[in-house]
């Protein structure tokens, strides 16, 4: 079974707190770049992280579609990860 | 939002760069007296970031061969390779690199920068993918843009994760292209490049090496990587620079795939530049077997690296991995990386300041870069400037 959204925002959240600049309070519409501080690096590096947490391949350049949470979510809920 | 805005940050990070009197992005090289000094700010500098690994910029035979085809022929060739830039000397050194690699054949390019993405943009397309080793050069990665396929990282040196990642592409690892480079440019340290061979041995990627910091450096007659690991027949395109060891400027691909010399056709990069000068060939042909027969160039090299290394390493700095030609010192903040810088430079020592997201990881890096041409007295006083400057970073 493929994890819900809600599911995969839950695990994306907790990934995004080891990341984000220290105290960045954060919700669905916070841009990765502008709100949570991560230059373009560190967000290819959380690619990693999370293609590890959700054990899906990720590529590089679908982040070019990606400026939120939201959108993240939205690109791993649409890879169908299996559910935790 | 204006078009500008963009360099809003970048503006402030300027601002205190130029404090130092000028920019260490673009450091002002007033003369060049050798492979290993100049004046810079008015002064005699030991140059010890400048990638010249075999020193070969002023050897008499490359100086020679590039002032002869300079007057036989001419500045330029003021056109691609595609339309009047292929003169006899561009097609003689792609023989003369594909033999050098033992390979079917060997194309030649403007820049190394243009080699990359003229190999990788040629090779894949939309619908492809690619896997890079996270820590691979930018050419590499805006190859990788241009190319417009699908682009998977895998982390740094470590083939264990690669293989993770080629395991979760399905059946489309089969057909991946996997990119790695034989010595990073910015740490110094090597890919574990059997290890590599194996995993891609469970599919049937294909491998490309970019050997841009070890042509000359590793292997017996200076090959590279490849060559010391011995696994020449397991590499499918081998890429490189000529701006390093062979003391020029240019590129290259080798391989043993006859589909390399589509790429005449086929990429971009290659068509739509002019091709490089008759004098970079002419002195690129020069070197290239200096460097084959380089033995005893290779020895120095190795001596005055390991001799850097472990100098530095002694004064208690933090280190790349392992004994290199590139000798990285790691600091934790920008200001603290361009004091030291600054203040190398008042030792007489010029190296390369690299700030992220260049140098991976939150580090900042003063980067060495040693010379086969460096004499033992040339690093010891680089060691000795490091020495004095130790209170920067403590």
């Amino acid at each position: 079974m493929s994890a819900s959204y809600d599911e995969v925002l839950r695990r994306l959240n907790k990934q995004l707190e080891t990341v984000a600049e220290l105290n960045a309070e954060f919700d669905e519409s916070t841009e990765l770049v502008d709100g949570l501080g991560l230059d373009s690096f560190k967000v290819l590096d959380l690619l990693l992280e999370v293609e590890d947490e959700f054990d899906i391949s990720i590529p590089m350049n679908v982040l070019a579609d990606v400026r939120t949470v939201a959108d993240m979510a939205k690109r791993i809920h649409e890879l169908g990860p299996k559910a935790e | 939002m204006s078009l500008f805005d963009k360099f809003s940050s970048l503006a402030s990070d300027r601002e205190a760069l130029l404090s130092v009197g000028f920019d260490p992005f673009g450091t002002p090289i007033e003369e060049v007296y050798s492979p290993t000094e100049a004046r810079i700010d008015g002064r005699r500098i030991i140059l010890a970031g400048t990638n010249n690994y075999l020193g070969l910029t002023f050897n008499a035979e490359c100086l020679q061969a590039a002032h002869k085809a300079i007057d036989e022929q001419g500045t330029g060739t003021t056109g691609s390779r595609m339309a009047n830039g292929s003169f006899a000397g561009h097609r003689a050194l792609e023989k003369e690199l594909a033999e050098f690699y033992q390979m079917r054949s060997a194309i030649v390019f403007t820049t190394g920068y243009q080699a990359n993405l003229a190999v990788i943009s040629g090779l894949t397309q939309a619908g492809d993918v690619i896997v890079i080793d996270s820590d691979c050069h930018a050419s590499i990665y805006d190859g990788c843009k241009l190319s417009g396929a699908d682009v998977v990282r895998f982390r740094h040196n470590n083939a264990e994760d690669l293989d993770k990642r080629l395991a979760r592409l399905g059946e489309r690892a089969n057909n991946a292209l996997i990119i790695i480079e034989g010595i990073y440019s910015m740490l110094g340290d090597r890919a574990p490049l059997k290890e590599i061979i194996e995993v891609r041995k469970k599919y049937s990627s294909l491998l490309v090496v970019d050997e841009a910091h070890s042509l000359g450096v590793l292997g017996e007659t200076g090959q590279g990587l490849i060559e010391e690991c011995g696994v020449l027949n397991e590499v499918d395109f081998v890429v490189g620079t000529f701006s390093k060891s062979l003391g020029s400027i240019g590129g290259y691909c080798a391989s043993n795939h006859p589909e390399l010399d589509f790429l005449r056709y086929a990429s971009r990069p290659y068509v739509f530049t002019a091709s490089p000068s008759p004098s970079v060939i002419a002195s690129t042909r020069a070197a290239l077997p200096i460097l084959r027969d380089g033995k005893h160039l290779r020895k120095k090299l190795w001596n005055n690296a390991q001799k850097l290394y472990e100098g530095l390493s002694e004064l208690n700095y933090e280190l790349g991995p392992e004994i290199s030609t590139v000798v990285a010192v790691m600091l934790d903040t920008k200001e603290q990386a361009l004091a030291f810088w600054r203040g190398l430079l008042e030792h007489g020592v010029y190296v390369n300041l690299v700030f992220p997201p260049a140098a991976p990881g939150k580090k900042c890096l003063v980067r060495c870069s040693v010379s086969a041409a460096h004499t033992d007295e040339q690093i010891e006083k680089i060691i000795a400037a490091f020495a004095d400057l130790g209170s920067l970073v403590k």
